[in-house]
């Protein structure tokens, strides 16, 4: 266990001290605005340092390149490890314990966006910041940034990568060098969050707050600086603006680089999962509307169509951005948008749940065993979007699902045991295992999740956790064989 | 670089492993085996295609449109050149190095290039082995034979054993001992650890040298190192298939060859095209057919089959036996580390042999020749200076002036036909060929730099 732990330490030590280097951002703009948390940050970002370097040089003598195992072994570390250190300046700062400010960091850095804070707008603007940039580095993953710019972790990359890049069907690469298609991925990740910052700004919005709220969209993260989230500016070109975004997140970001390098959109349509992603949405975003028109939540289309339209796409891209109280609407409505959040994000994008693309191979899958009742002589092999899907991955994929739903159960379990309300403890779960955001009940969008207690709110953490990693990564962590010799 | 390798196999999977390893390079390789593509991938830093190598479909996907080099490495001579011809035709892929092994294709030299088909390199690993394992027979006692510049200098591996004249002496009395005859050690390596060779490097039983030589003064350096050995004129090849015939009919002229292969319609097919050859049907580790063959009288017992292990066991047979020098052909780097060692005599690896003169072609312009040494640990390379005194850093300077990176030796130069040996007064002119020797390969990077000079960027 030491051989296999201490090569792996090694490396985190190197993602500590950028974490540490990060949090100068909030650092300079406490500094630029005198504001209260300025020591909160000179401390936690020393402090860090020292932790990191210490570690560093602590475990300099078991350096090694990594194999495949240390791999997995290093992302799920720094999934774990990384929003104690992550949480230090909000454990410092705010009066809060340490349960929560993990539970912070943590929905912070897996783009959950459910928060155990409220009076946001009374947070000093440095401790927002972090709030937001946590959420904008764990968007394309803490992991693939330091490939990208440590160019030390070399060979075993690519296990890495796997490790940490959601999908099910990683072994394509946009270029044959690990390093240079992670840095091409946070090259279009930084462009679009560029261009949503000058959109939102455009629209009205003050440059603190259309940085933030660009972090959010882009990671589709879901953190505020107000209680009352987007509710709280009140402007449909805002809510047009974050929502287009929205979309382009839960795309895959290997399809925006290729329509770029293509320039054109045609990369979109060839992308069988964009072209499901934006069926479901349109068909979500009008039937609802219809609905709460229908129930007499609002009195005209064009309203409904705006209060429907922003939070579906929100909660089903896992954002959990939210305009609206909707834990009011119809029971109906919420739940379609949170099962709508299990299965929208694409592969490759910044969003949470189990991915329209997992969600096209098995729907084609039973597709498939359906026909084969009716024909009991057929060969049809599983195509998505033209292409063959070999056996072994529609295997995984079912093995991922059962994994997924059984986390999902367990999980609920746990918490209804702890004495949670049936409606609280499932959606709360969903929420955190999809990166979703607000759940329904008493951590629906009008509250937060400062009302569990300790141990209900460790089991929200280890969700959000599962959902991010895709639970093989991190149930990983606990198989024997991974730490037998 | 932008590179695409065609083929997975042991040579395609060796180029990849070499290549990938210089930051420089971006290599993709295509095969239509995914089993083998996804464990390559897992333990290399490259992009992989599943596909067939000829098809520009797939091609297309690897991104042929902007590679520099495409490297066709497949079983098939046709696909690889039919795959080069598809490169130039519809990418215009600059440069195509194909292996191509049938002499059949090879000897027809108007069948490449400008009207023919468009492969700017062919390379026949076969032919490659088959001439490295035949001039390590010409000089025995040699480990490793390595040509320069044409031939006219040539690399040579030995192990130094007592007897020889300049074992332990220091290196600065070779001078004494052959005062007509130049040569410079490049390296030394003792219980597998370079170290330095210096004019009061004693050189002590067991070391294994490097030299460099002209041609004509290799013998007399080494019988300098080890008791000469009496030429090779018994050889017993094991192995009848692509390297074992083609060195049967390279040899047969001078030397005594027998050749035992165990398929009888393929010794049917090598005798017919053999002409002294005496050609054996049966199995290379059969004790009694090789007792009948007197093989404690053969020189030389090369296993050249297909099967390493079956190499292996084999040579180790008839070192047992009593031949005098044994050699296998061995791919697994990690069991030619383990036999060299033990009782035979010479591994022979086909990718250290074969990968050497694929690097020359993808190194920048100025280097002509590379050789991969000690499992690619080592490389020597053969590097042409361009410019004048300004925008060099070598040319105009003398050799003592020149700082070389840790662990390398500039071992000779060649100036149009004269060879020169390496003296720390002989300045360098424009257009000398330079032979280098690296110790550790990391170093690579800045040798590089330091013969481009600035005139790359004229």
């Amino acid at each position: 266990m030491k051989d296999t732990l201490l090569p792996v330490a090694h490396v985190f030590a190197m993602v500590i001290m950028v974490v540490a280097v990060i949090m100068l951002a909030p650092l300079v703009l406490a500094i630029w605005g005198l504001d209260p948390a300025l020591w909160a940050f000179v401390v936690s970002a020393f402090a860090t340092f020292v932790i990191g370097a210490l570690l560093w040089l602590g475990t300099r003598r078991f350096k090694r390149e990594l194999k495949t195992r240390d791999g997995l072994m290093l992302v799920a570390l720094t999934w774990v490890a990384l929003p104690a250190v992550a949480g230090f300046p909000l454990w410092s700062y705010l009066p809060i314990h340490f349960t929560d400010a993990y539970f912070e960091a943590t929905s912070g850095l897996t783009t959950t966006g459910g928060t155990v804070l409220s009076g946001l707008e009374f947070l000093p603007r440095s401790i927002n910041l972090w709030r937001h940039l946590l959420s904008w580095i764990g968007g394309m993953g803490i992991i693939v940034l330091a490939v990208a710019i440590l160019p030390m972790l070399g060979v075993g990359g690519m296990q890495i990568y796997r490790a940490e890049m959601p999908g099910p069907m990683k072994d394509s690469k946009l270029t044959p060098r690990i390093g240079q298609t992670a840095k091409l991925l946070w090259a279009v990740y930084a462009g679009l969050t560029v261009c949503c910052i000058l959109s939102l700004r455009l629209v009205g919005m003050q440059w603190f707050d259309a940085v933030c709220a660009g972090f959010s969209a882009l990671s589709l993260g879901g953190f505020s600086n107000y209680d009352a989230n987007i509710g709280h500016f009140d402007s449909v070109p805002i809510e047009l603006v974050l929502s287009a975004f929205e979309v382009l997140a839960a795309l895959n970001f290997a399809t925006h680089y290729l329509a770029w390098s293509q320039r054109g959109v045609r990369a979109y349509f060839r992308d069988s999962e964009a072209k499901a992603i934006f069926g479901v949405l349109f068909i979500s975003c009008f039937g609802l509307a219809g609905f709460l028109l229908f129930k007499g939540i609002y009195a005209d289309f064009p309203t409904a169509l705006r209060y429907a339209s922003f939070n579906v796409i929100s909660i089903a891209t896992t954002s959990g951005l939210h305009n609206q109280d909707y834990s009011l609407w119809p029971t109906f409505a919420p739940m379609w948008m949170i099962f709508l959040s299990s299965i929208v994000a694409s592969s490759g994008s910044t969003g949470g749940g189990i991915k329209m693309i997992r969600t096209l191979i098995l729907a084609k899958q039973a597709n498939r065993e359906l026909n084969q009742l009716v024909h009991p002589n057929l060969v049809r092999p599983l195509k998505v979007g033209g292409s063959v899907i070999a056996n072994r991955v529609v295997f995984a994929v079912l093995a991922f699902v059962f994994l997924y739903f059984m986390s999902l159960a367990s999980l609920i379990f746990v918490q209804l045991a702890s004495g949670l309300d049936f409606i609280t403890a499932l959606s709360a779960i969903v929420a955190c295992i999809n990166n979703a955001g607000p759940g329904l009940g008493a951590v629906g969008p009008g509250a937060n999740y400062g009302v569990l207690n300790d141990f209900q709110t460790w089991v929200c953490s280890a969700a959000m956790l599962l959902g991010r990693l895709e639970v093989f990564t991190l149930l990983v962590l606990f198989t024997p064989t991974l730490w037998r010799k | 670089m932008k590179i695409i390798i065609l083929g997975a196999g042991q040579v395609g999977r060796t180029a990849a492993y070499h290549l990938s390893r210089e930051e420089a390079n971006d290599v993709t390789v295509i095969d239509s085996n995914e089993e083998i593509l996804r464990d390559l991938q897992d333990r290399l830093d490259i992009r992989t295609v599943t596909g067939n190598a000829a098809s520009p479909r797939v091609l297309e996907s690897a991104g042929i449109a902007n590679t520099d080099i495409l490297v066709a490495l497949t079983n098939s001579d046709e696909v690889n050149m039919l795959a080069c011809q598809i490169a130039w035709t519809l990418y215009r892929t600059p440069k195509k190095i194909a292996r191509v092994r049938s002499a059949d294709f090879t000897a027809r030299d108007r069948l490449f290039g400008e009207n023919g088909v468009a492969v700017d390199v062919w390379i026949s690993p076969e032919q490659l082995v088959t001439e490295y394992v035949a001039r390590l027979i010409r000089y025995p006692g040699a480990l490793q034979v390595l040509d320069f510049a044409d031939g006219r200098v040539r690399l040579v591996g030995i192990r130094a054993r007592q007897g020889g004249p300049l074992v332990g002496e220091e290196l600065r009395t070779l001078r004494v001992h052959i005062p007509n005859i130049d040569a410079r050690v490049a390296a030394i390596y003792r219980a597998g650890k370079s170290i330095k060779p210096e004019g009061s490097t004693v050189i002590v039983d067991g070391d294994e040298v490097f030299f460099l030589a002209a041609r004509k003064d290799i013998r007399a350096v080494m019988r300098e190192m080890r008791r000469e050995e009496a030429p090779v004129r018994r050889v017993v090849i094991a192995g009848g298939g692509n390297i074992g015939f083609r060195l049967a009919s390279e040899l047969e002229a001078k030397n005594q060859v027998k050749l035992i292969e165990r398929d009888h319609r393929r010794a049917r097919r090598v005798s017919e095209q053999l002409k002294t050859t005496t050609v054996l049907h049966g199995d290379a580790a059969d004790e009694d057919l090789l007792l009948e063959e007197n093989i404690d009288s053969a020189d030389v017992f090369a296993a050249l089959t297909n099967s390493e292990e079956a190499n292996i066991l084999s040579a180790m047979l008839a070192k047992r036996l009593g031949a005098h020098k044994v050699m296998a052909l061995i791919n697994k780097p990690s069991y030619a580390e383990l036999i060299e060692s033990g009782s035979i005599d010479i591994a022979i690896s086909p990718q250290t042999v074969t990968i050497g003169s694929l690097l020359a072609h993808v190194r920048h312009g100025d280097v002509v020749r590379v050789h991969s040494l000690r499992r690619g640990a080592a490389e020597a390379l053969e590097v042409v200076v361009h410019g004048d005194a300004d925008n060099s850093r070598v040319i105009g300077r003398r050799i003592e002036d020149i700082t070389l990176p840790e662990g390398t030796t500039l071992g000779a130069v060649v100036r149009g036909e004269d060879v020169i040996i390496a003296h720390h007064d002989i300045t360098v002119q424009p257009d000398d060929h330079l032979i280098l020797f690296l110790t550790d390969r990391r170093h690579l990077e800045a040798v590089e730099k330091l013969f481009q000079g600035s005139a790359s960027f004229l």
